[in-house]
């Protein structure tokens, strides 16, 4: 119990929403109906709910470069484009048994985290921020999608995976569980929606233990002054470079699982407009907190698939504005803006014990 | 040995020679203050000192190292800290979680609560832990700014203006506080304009000029000194500054 006790008070903190019994027990009603889900609705809808679920992870890492270390990085989905086409690279060499998939996440995740240290050392060592670090970062992610691009001719390969261009990277195993009496193929449909339910989960009680420890204190020092921050004795490049790194291997899950999910990728998955829905959907919810990333990010999803349902041409256009209007009416998040509406009356009552809270 | 010293110092920006063959040394156990006509150079060398800005040539000792080299966050870690002219704190954040972050690397996890709620009441924030740091008044701004940079436990207090904007009972609490931290044995360097408070606290004054160091002494030195009077009051700043202040250097 106490054990317990001490490992929720590290998931709460200044630096999150949300906390005591009422939005935990909001949490375990959210999970509980995330679990029964699949027993309502069709595995073909389950599927698709899936689709969503593989972004949120590339928008988290943002959240924690942008919203809590305040370096915008334009360019998260190079480390997407990395570890999806690393993950496709691995899998068609070397198949799918064993849980060998598995080891292909990892390893793929590894690549990308590993590309993010060495693009991040020059970046944050050489005291690029602000605007720059946005520049380089989409700079980067552009220039990989022209370089796998080209990639069309036989020449690209590596074993037997063909980087094929701007057709794509296809057919690579979906992940596969290893399980007594067969393997489990998590093709889009129920058993990958609970692997990545849980996924999801783990990350983000993580991140919020994470963001409240002191390496979060740091991080939100930074993006406050970054010079009282080194003043204070802390070397904030090597911060700076951790978060980039963890964002980018947050990244790179999301590539694997949406590699996997369509045994799909392409160079256009690194492309401008690519690049830029990441900003609009934790822009959207409010980039300052992991939660109503989370959340903005599920919206803005589900409207934009919505809109693509109903009238593809649009929905693009529709992200625009919503960034727009984001900008314009709620700088910090409409999500945010929305939790800060709905907390205000129990806020008021406990004003002064609550510092920092909505 | 000195705590802090600097040889030869000298730092250009192009063709404007800011800081000229500055010698400086602080003893362990010595306030200091660092006084002169604005752009006499006493922010670059501060800056010079904590690592913000490399010196073009000369070198920087603390405790008998050469640290001339070294970056910012080292320097603090050796025992430096500073607070800001203009308060360096993160306004976004509760007051407490300011000292938090300051401190979280100086004590026990067990202790850190405890500690914060000594330092807030030495503060006299105790009241305002829970209130965003950017929604105090300047004067507590100041106060919380030197809390996080005396929570540090330095061996050498870099004190940029600290009392700027203060009033003048809030500058005279704060002149003793420093007396207060000085007799538990820190050293401190301090740009100050208010001569009240110099001669509340300096052991030592320093006077720049043009870059250069232009007279030193104890503040009766100083204020006796014709030479640094006249560099004062041949700068329309100087009226200002002797104006704003009684107890000002012709006084």
């Amino acid at each position: 119990m106490n054990a317990l006790t001490r490992f929720l008070r590290r998931l709460e903190g200044p630096q999150t929403l949300g906390r005591g019994p009422l939005f935990w027990a909001g949490f375990l009603v959210t999970l509980a109906a995330a679990c029964a889900y699949p027993l309502f609705s069709d595995g073909y809808t389950v599927g698709n709910t899936v689709y969503f679920f593989t972004w949120i992870f590339m928008a988290l890492g943002l959240c924690l470069i942008w919203g809590y270390g305040g370096s915008l990085s334009f360019g998260q989905t190079a480390f997407f484009g990395i570890a999806g086409y690393s993950y496709g690279i691995l899998t068609i060499n070397f198949g799918a048994a064993y849980g060998f998939t598995f080891v292909a996440l990892l390893f793929a995740v590894a690549v990308a985290a590993l590309f993010a240290a060495l693009l991040g050392y020059f970046l944050f060592f050489g005291r690029i921020s602000g605007v720059f670090l946005g520049i380089v970062t989409l700079s980067v992610t552009l220039v990989l999608e022209r370089f796998m691009a080209q990639t069309a001719g036989p020449e690209w390969r590596i074993g037997s995976a063909r980087l094929n261009g701007f057709n794509g990277m296809s057919n690579m195993p979906p992940l596969t569980l290893p399980w007594p009496g067969g393997d489990i193929v998590l093709f889009p449909d129920v058993e990958l929606y609970y692997v990545v339910l849980a996924m999801l989960v783990v990350v983000y009680l993580g991140l919020r233990i994470l963001v409240n420890s002191p390496f979060g204190n740091v991080l939100v020092a930074i993006r406050e002054n970054p010079e009282r921050a080194e003043m204070l004795g802390y070397d904030i490049r090597k911060y700076q470079l951790g978060t980039f790194v963890i964002g980018a291997a947050l990244a790179g899950l999301s590539g694997v699982l949406y590699t996997s999910w369509g045994q799909y990728i392409t160079p256009s998955s690194m492309g401008m407009t690519a690049a830029a829905l990441p900003i609009v959907w934790v822009a959207v919810g409010g980039r300052s907190d992991l939660t109503t990333t989370l959340i903005g990010t599920v919206t803005v999803l589900a409207v934009f698939q919505a809109l693509t349902i109903h009238g593809s041409q649009y929905a693009l256009v529709v992200m625009g504005v919503m960034l727009v209007l984001t900008v314009l009416l709620a700088p910090s998040g409409l999500i945010l803006a929305l939790a800060k509406l709905v907390a205000r009356p129990f806020t008021k009552r406990a004003n002064n014990n609550l510092p920092g809270d909505a | 040995m000195p705590l802090i010293e600097t040889r030869a110092l000298n730092k250009r920006f192009g063709g404007l020679h800011v800081t000229n063959n500055v010698d400086l040394a602080l003893e362990t156990g010595e306030v200091h203050c660092l006084i002169g006509p604005n752009g006499a150079g006493k922010s670059t060398l501060f800056r010079l000192i904590l690592g913000e800005h490399l010196p073009s040539s000369g070198a920087i000792l603390f405790a008998g190292e050469d640290i001339t080299a070294l970056k910012s966050f080292q320097r603090i870690r050796r025992g430096m800290s500073v607070k800001f002219q203009v308060p360096g704190i993160f306004k976004a954040l509760s007051v407490r979680q300011n000292l938090e972050i300051a401190m979280q690397h100086h004590y026990e996890p067990a202790h850190l609560a405890e500690e914060i709620d000594k330092l807030l009441a030495f503060l006299n924030l105790s009241a305002d832990a829970g209130r965003l740091a950017g929604n105090l008044s300047h004067g507590q701004k100041q106060w919380l700014e030197i809390g996080m940079a005396i929570s540090l436990k330095p061996r050498l207090l870099l004190l940029d203006e600290p009392t700027a904007g203060m009033s003048p009972e809030e500058t005279h609490a704060t002149g003793e506080m420093i007396q207060r931290l000085n007799a538990e044995g820190m050293t401190v360097l301090a740009v100050e304009h208010d001569m009240a408070f110099v001669r509340q606290v300096a052991h030592k004054v320093t006077v720049l000029h043009l870059g250069k160091v232009f007279a030193q002494g104890s503040i009766d030195d100083i204020v006796a000194n014709e030479d640094v009077a006249a560099i004062y009051l041949g700068q329309t700043t100087a009226h200002a500054t002797a104006h704003q202040q009684p107890g000002g250097l012709h006084a």
